[in-house]
């Protein structure tokens, strides 16, 4: 069974191509647009990989990252942050909340298929 | 494996152009002297998912420059910076830069340089006002190359809580090249403190990899603050910079203490949704939220459809008339039920394309606030039922008849703050914009509290443009004379208003949406506009008449009235042309026959018209039978046949027929002598 992995993003054209790109590399994907909602589908299923954007509006990546940390079932869970910033104290406030790395917008569909294959095979 | 991404070109343009349009609303709205954060962060929100679909899709241009707006609004948001009105507006400014560009990138052209570089250049100059806050680029560390690098990872005890993986650090720099792992154990390490959650193991790595320093410190980017890490290199090649440090060390930290901004943040995200810009992108969502989005070419071809399914029932309905009730009761009570279902049918796949008139309204407060600086005056603007809902159609086109009203209004309407003070009027002038249903109509109003009409010079400016009038005329048929062509009171041409588009290209606008417009106006008090609208262009209330075997539809909105005039009222003028009198007024009369050229098959004496009217003129035709009122369903003459003069369009009449729909404005506009009063 392929890994089942969870895409946030408000932004429709690239939780998209997010989900496109993952759906030809083989995995199974759940969009949701914002972290509220992630939150919500994540309590309901075990997803191997959370791929989150930061910058949402009701609930944003970090808190969406924070909260997950603090289930049981996510405890270990690869949770990666999809963000344009990449300096160390948008870096360091990603991995205070939980996060387990990030993949640094913009990116193409090869950097991410790498990243998530790095991540969980 | 390559991926082409154009397919989602689409759904990032229209989310950036929604994205904009929040911005542009949530500026507005924002009070420099009373900031709320969370307006703060939907513009900034707004800004920064466009500049990540931007770079994602390959936009280059538009994110460069998204760049430059979303550093200004970060330091806003954080603080570093103080939100002025002058901010405000250079936000605004950049925001139809990113406007302009999004546009080019969509359909393939050049940006206008100009404009793009000369925001930018504001953009960058706001920028570097405070040099601390503004991006500085960190001095590159020169790369370092050697053979090979002798690693030591010692992970801390928390790093398999943010979900990492030393296994995965492992592979990945075996990757590069030959690695060889010795691990380290914590020699301080009992039983009885350690947890099986914990990683407590370490390791002495050497990469035999002739590969930038850099690489390898990507490798451990996610966990360099949960672990102590020394990178050393094994021959370092001789060009190395004298005094550099050979060894880096970099001691892993405590997750640092979270900022201010970001626990508020916290807080809010546990508010309902929906609030903000929550029902804009619920709007935008695409899947998941309940909403989806669809071409409009879709439902064009629904409703077109649809519109093919009511003339059949029509038809059906009136064959079924013939029928005896009592032997064919079940075909009739089905016949009843197809009737009702048709018709729901059509009301919801037309409330599809419905939009909430917002969609021409949520223009108009940057219009008013880029007008009223413009003109050094000071107005508000309301807007009432704004979640009015109109057919999309006519709601494109009647935007752009809306905001030359509004122009005018503040133009010409809205006197200057002293000279309102001078008249005992608050110095804010006011300008409202209402929408409401009324009947089977749509109405817009737009009324403005400012000087209203000039009776006298409107006047003089008819008699120098050679129009007949007289001082007795009455106040409404002055003010009817401005929307007469090439009429303009505005002593000074501004380029506000005066844009070579005069009110009668307003009026004929509304026309072409078989909608009305009327204006009344007191000297002093103000002057209020009042838009009607079919709710659709698809449907149209008619009037059905014969002539001869045809039957034809006029347009209810432009029946004054139908009635039976006396043979002696009516007289031949001229040469070939006649009036009849309506009234004490002379009506050019019109024989529908002659139009069509169809014989006459009513006697004379019949003397049937139907008083019609459009532009201010009125025209009498003559017709042989008034058949009813119907709502027909409007079909194209030009892309189902070809243009047809006087004719509108056509519909399927009940029995299968096809009727011509008149077009009142062309008739009244190529028989009526200007000005028939």
């Amino acid at each position: 069974m392929s890994a089942h992995i969870l895409a946030v993003d408000d932004s429709a054209s690239m939780r998209q191509m997010v989900a496109f790109t993952l759906k030809a590399a083989g995995y199974e994907v759940t969009e949701a647009e914002d972290g509220a909602v992630a939150l919500g589908l994540a309590k309901q299923g075990k997803y191997k990989l959370v791929l989150a954007d930061v910058n949402m509006p009701n609930m944003d990546g970090l808190t969406l990252v924070k909260n997950l940390r603090m289930l049981p079932d996510y405890r270990f869970t690869p949770l990666l942050m999809l963000t344009t910033e990449s300096t160390p104290e948008k870096k360091a406030e990603g991995k205070a909340a939980g996060a387990t790395g990030w993949l640094v917008k913009p990116f193409n569909p090869e950097q991410l298929i790498a990243t998530i294959q790095k991540v969980i095979g | 494996m390559t991926l082409d991404l154009s397919r989602f070109h689409q759904t990032f343009f229209d989310e950036s152009f929604e994205g904009l349009d929040t911005m542009e609303a949530a500026l507005l709205q924002l009070d420099p002297a009373a900031v709320d954060a969370e307006t703060i962060n939907t513009i900034f929100r707004a800004a920064h998912s466009i500049k990540g679909g931007s770079g994602t899709f390959g936009f280059t241009a538009v994110a460069s420059f998204t760049h430059l707006l979303e550093t200004l609004l970060d330091q806003m948001r954080s603080g570093k910076r103080v939100i002025t009105a002058g901010n405000v507006d250079l936000l605004l400014k950049s925001s139809d830069a990113v406007r302009e560009l999004l546009h080019a990138a969509k359909e393939a052209r050049q940006a206008n340089v100009e404009l793009i570089a000369h925001h930018q250049q504001a953009l960058e100059a706001a920028l570097a006002t405070d040099g601390s806050a503004a991006a500085v680029a960190e001095a590159e560390p020169t790369p370092e190359v050697a053979d090979g690098w002798r690693i030591r990872f010692l992970p801390q005890p928390s790093l398999f809580r943010s979900g990492n993986e030393p296994m995965r650090i492992l592979r990945e720099l075996a990757s590069l090249g030959p690695l060889s792992a010795e691990p380290v154990l914590d020699a301080s390490l009992t039983l009885v403190d350690s947890l099986p959650e914990d990683a407590h193991l370490g390791w002495q790595l050497t990469l035999a990899a002739p590969v930038n320093e850099a690489v390898v410190r990507e490798v451990f980017s996610w966990v360099e603050d949960e672990c102590t890490l020394v990178i050393e290199s094994i021959k370092a090649v001789a060009e190395a910079p004298p005094g550099k440090p050979q060894l880096t060390v970099i001691e892993g930290g405590k997750g640092r203490a979270l900022p201010d901004d970001r626990r508020s943040s916290d807080r809010r995200s546990g508010e309902r949704r929906g609030d903000a810009a929550a029902p804009a992108n619920g709007v935008a969502a695409a899947g998941g939220g309940g909403s989806i989005r669809v071409p409009t070419e879709k439902i064009d071809l629904l409703i077109n459809l649809v519109g093919e399914l009511v003339i059949t029932q029509a038809m059906l309905a009136q064959q079924a008339g013939v029928l005896d009730p009592t032997l064919c009761e079940k075909l009739l009570a089905g016949l009843g039920q197809l009737d009702r279902n048709t018709r729901q049918l059509q009301e919801s796949v037309m409330s599809i394309r419905m939009l909430p008139m917002d969609f021409v309204f949520s223009r108009f407060p940057r219009l008013v606030h880029d007008l009223a600086a413009k003109l050094g005056k000071q107005i508000r603007l309301d807007t009432i039922g704004a979640d009015t809902e109109l057919d999309k159609s006519v709601i494109e086109k009647i935007a752009d008849p809306l905001t030359h009203l509004v122009r005018n209004s503040l133009d010409h309407g809205i006197e200057s703050a002293e000279e309102r003070i001078a008249a005992g009027k608050p110095a804010e002038g006011s300008i409202t914009l209402k929408a409401g249903h009324r009947g089977g109509n749509i109405v817009i109003e737009i009324i403005d509290d400012g000087r209203g009409l000039n009776r006298e010079r409107i006047l003089a400016k008819a008699r120098s443009n050679g129009l007949d009038v007289s001082d007795s005329m009455s106040d409404s048929d002055v003010n009817q004379l401005i929307f007469a062509p090439g009429f303009s009171t505005a002593e000074v041409v501004t380029d506000v208003s005066g844009r070579g588009v005069g009110m009668d290209v307003v009026k004929k606008n509304i026309h072409a949406l078989n909608g009305q417009v009327d204006l009344a106006s007191k000297p002093g008090k103000g002057t209020h506009i009042t838009i009607r609208l079919p709710l659709t262009l698809a449907i149209l209330d008619g009037m059905s008449i014969a002539v001869g075997n045809e039957v034809f539809i006029v347009p209810l909105a432009s029946v004054v009235e139908s009635l039976q005039a006396r043979r002696e009222d009516v007289h031949t003028v001229g040469g070939a042309g006649r009036v009849v009198r309506v009234r004490n007024e002379m009506v050019p009369l019109m024989a529908l026959h002659d139009l069509v050229q169809l014989p006459v098959t009513s006697a004379p004496e019949h003397n049937l018209f139907i008083l019609i009217e459009s532009e201010g003129r009125k025209l009498a035709l003559a017709v042989d039978e008034l058949l009813g009122q119907q709502q027909v369903v409007v079909k194209s003459l030009e892309s189902n046949y070809r243009r047809v003069p006087y004719m509108s369009g056509a519909t399927i009449l009940g029995d299968g027929r096809v009727a011509l729909i008149l077009d009142a404005a062309e008739l009244v506009r190529r028989t009526a002598p200007a000005l028939a009063a």
